[in-house]
């Protein structure tokens, strides 16, 4: 048994590539539900427009990589445009069911056989982070104690946290300012804020953008580790894992994602990757090697119910904080 | 009350188990004495074609034949047991396409096993646009009623507990794989497979909820807080079936690949045409279980306002209690009519969550007839819409269908109206 080897896999994936995409998506989703009360299940959506823009701007449209980030940003905007419209007029159980059947629309189309033209069907696409590779000042892999990345990974970890700290720096000044106030009394009481003469929706669809703006930084991530964007990547499981990983490091906090992600993601590897060693040097007989990953999903399963039954708030969260029943 | 209730059950599984004995009688006089699959290839014209390689290969066995000039194939199996048949799709002539997928895989255990390989033509559609609508418009019905049988489940829990159940999709799973285990595991009679697996489905409905549901409603747990907790049992219920089951397909043994009888220019399976009536006869029974009995006319009222139902002495516990078992139950013959035609799979009843949910708010939230209506809109606008875009993007024109309709009209097609938002 090479626990050594399992307990550094999980350590690099825990301040790793994983960590970071769900701490950014999670970090939107924290504006969205934990200070506004939104129940967003779509934020797959936001991280796939954005990492499709960018793919998609750069080798069907020949655009700069810049650019095409830049389209990948208005990408997200105007999904939450799209979105909101709808509903946020509704209850906040509608806005569930939109959003996750809005994630799925998207993945629906980038991965048919329709649009295989501009998004490559299932294959997805891949020639797009030529330029961000290419101003890495990393040049060798970092192997130090447990820690364990290749020059690239250690350029996108670095960026990625980069990112994270600058989502966590807006996220705390918006809702320390009276903006934020205005958000945080929605999730209190909605009609209290109508009542004092606040647009709630328009509120609402603010708080649906910034959420969404900072998630889809996750997709730029995750297109540039990956230097592919696969459309199933950007299945409605990772809403799920982003909803965990926000709920376990407590929603309404600012480091409440941050702390979440490193959490999660090291256990779930820990766990993994001890599984698949263990059968690998036979010390667990009773399991087959393809279901060491499936008992990663039994994990998140049971994590967010217990979570949810027994501490809502997370590890770091106030109770009194957090939107858990529906207007 | 409950000795009612269960009776009630146990007279629609009778029925059911009558309607489908019928039909075991009639299918077993094709018994042959050898293990065998085979099937006819024939083009959109109804010509046969020739030359066509089908390879199965199973345990310990290979086999390959070619079609002959009457387009048949058949291929002699050495024992019963599971196969895969596929078909060369290079072997087709030009123009000619399988549209139900190259790959089966078949649970053979006596005589002869038809495997139906349908074909389209790549370029031009030959069946006439009026028989291609009615076509689709009875696929359509089909998949509407399993989606309403899902669907009435899902209303009628949401209106009497207001959870918003994401879990519900395992339900119908659920109900698939206990009738696959009865049938192919156990060797149990196909009918018998799904009454057991209707019973089994509701009695553990009423378990679920029980050891899980009530006591969070005992405790105040909030709407939201048990949304999440419903994702949470869905994937863990979802994972927890791969990881028993494994993740093929599978068929069940009984009527693994009826050949459909032709009325005009449409076709239909007998066994999806018993299927269906069974589906009709047990929402029809749902419908009058909720108008003219006590216990349903209690359910509706606890789905109008619990307090008020339950200050003039109705026992809301119990009653939603019951919604579960028959929530359950109902979803788990759903579960079993959908794995009929697509098969048996650990995620087919996610797969379908997401055409509940759009029949559930198109009808209107809480309302049992809403989701009724909704669920046949769905069933016929999913179909339908292949006509006017491709195949693989129909689930999309029907999730955006639902959203437009929440724009004009957030309460759905028969919600009641009120302020939300």
């Amino acid at each position: 048994m090479d626990w050594g080897g399992v307990f550094s896999q999980a350590v690099t994936q825990g301040i790793g590539v994983q960590a970071v995409i769900f701490a950014l998506a999670a970090i939107g989703l924290n504006v969205h539900f934990g200070y506004t009360g939104l129940l967003n299940f779509g934020q797959a959506g936001f991280l796939a427009v954005a990492a499709y823009a960018l793919a998609v701007g750069v080798t069907y449209f020949g655009f700069s990589f810049w650019v095409s980030i830049l389209l990948g940003l208005a990408g997200a905007v105007l999904l939450a445009l799209l979105l909101g419209i709808p509903t946020l007029r509704l209850r906040a159980d509608y806005l569930a069911i939109v959003t996750i059947a809005a994630a799925e629309i998207i993945r629906l189309v980038l991965r048919s056989v329709y649009f295989k033209k501009y998004f490559g069907g299932s294959d997805g696409l891949s020639d797009f982070s030529d330029t961000f590779y290419s101003v890495n000042p990393f040049k060798n892999a970092l192997k130090w104690g447990p820690f364990n990345f290749s020059a690239g990974d250690l350029w996108v970890v670095t960026i990625g946290w980069a990112l994270v700290a600058f989502s966590c720096l807006i996220v705390w000044l918006a809702m320390r300012s009276p903006w934020g106030r205005v958000i945080k009394g929605i999730r209190e009481d909605e009609d209290a804020v109508r009542a004092l003469g606040k647009n709630v929706v328009s509120y609402k669809m603010q708080s649906l953008i910034l959420g969404g703006v900072l998630g889809c930084l996750g997709g730029f991530i995750l297109a540039l580790a990956n230097q592919s964007v696969q459309p199933d990547k950007y299945a409605t499981d990772l809403t799920f894992f982003a909803y965990a990983v926000l709920i376990l490091g407590g929603a309404a906090r600012v480091f409440g994602p941050v702390l979440g992600s490193v959490i999660f993601w090291f256990v779930l590897v820990f766990i993994n990757r001890g599984l698949e060693e263990s059968i690998r040097t036979g010390s667990i007989t009773f399991l087959r090697a393809e279901q060491a990953g499936q008992v990663g999903y039994l994990v998140l399963g049971m994590s967010l119910m217990l979570l949810m039954i027994f501490r809502p708030q997370g590890l770091i969260g106030d109770r009194k904080e957090i939107a858990l029943d529906a207007r | 009350m409950r000795t009612r209730a269960v009776a009630a059950l146990a007279v629609i599984v009778g029925a059911l188990a009558m309607t489908l004995f019928a039909s075991t009688s009639a299918s077993a006089a094709t018994t042959d004495s050898g293990v065998s699959v085979s099937g006819i290839i024939k083009n959109t014209d109804d010509k046969p074609v020739q030359g066509v390689t089908i390879k199965v290969t199973g345990k310990d066995f290979t086999g390959s034949t070619k079609t002959d000039a009457t387009g048949k194939w058949l291929v002699k199996l050495p024992a019963g047991g599971q196969f895969q048949v596929v078909l060369d799709e290079g072997t087709l002539p030009p123009g000619v396409q399988v549209s139900n997928g190259t790959t089966r895989t078949v649970n053979v255990f006596l005589g002869d096993n038809p495997v139906v390989f349908s074909t389209a033509t790549g370029t031009a559609v030959t069946q006439s646009r009026a028989s291609q609508i009615l076509q689709l418009t009875i696929d359509g019905l089909l998949l509407g009623l399993v989606i309403a049988l899902a669907a009435v489940g899902l209303s009628l829990i949401y209106g009497t507990t207001g959870l918003t159940n994401f879990s519900h999709g395992e339900l119908v799973t659920l109900g698939a794989l206990v009738a696959l285990w009865l049938n192919n595991g156990r060797g149990w009679n196909f009918v018998l497979a799904v009454a057991g697996s209707i019973i089994i489905c509701g009695a553990l409905g009423g378990v679920q909820d029980r050891v899980l549901w009530r006591p969070l409603r005992k405790r105040g747990t909030g709407l939201v807080a048990m949304l999440v907790i419903s994702i949470g049992l869905g994937i863990f219920l979802r994972y927890l079936f791969l990881f028993i089951v494994g993740g093929n397909t599978q068929t069940y043994a009984s009527y693994a690949g009826q050949a459909g009888i032709t009325i005009g220019s449409v076709s239909i399976t007998p066994k999806a045409l018993i299927g269906t009536s069974v589906a009709i006869v047990l929402l029809f029974a749902t419908a009058y279980w909720l108008l003219r009995t006590k216990l349903g006319k209690a359910s509706r009222a606890v789905s109008d306002n619990p307090a008020l139902a339950s200050a003039s002495g109705i026992d809301v516990e119990r009653v939603i209690n019951v919604v579960w078992i028959l929530g359950a139950a109902l979803a788990a013959f759903g579960g079993v009519l959908y794995s009929m035609s697509v098969g048996v799979n650990w995620e087919e009843g996610n797969a379908i969550l997401l055409l509940i949910f759009a029949a559930v708010t198109l009808g209107g939230l809480g309302t049992a007839f809403g989701a009724l209506v909704g669920s046949i809109v769905v069933g016929l606008a999913i179909n339908l819409s292949t006509l006017f875009i491709p195949t693989e993007l129909k689930g999309v024109g029907v999730l955006a269908i639902m959203i437009l309709v929440l724009l004009v009209r957030p309460q759905g097609l028969l919600g009641r109206r009120e302020r939300v938002g």
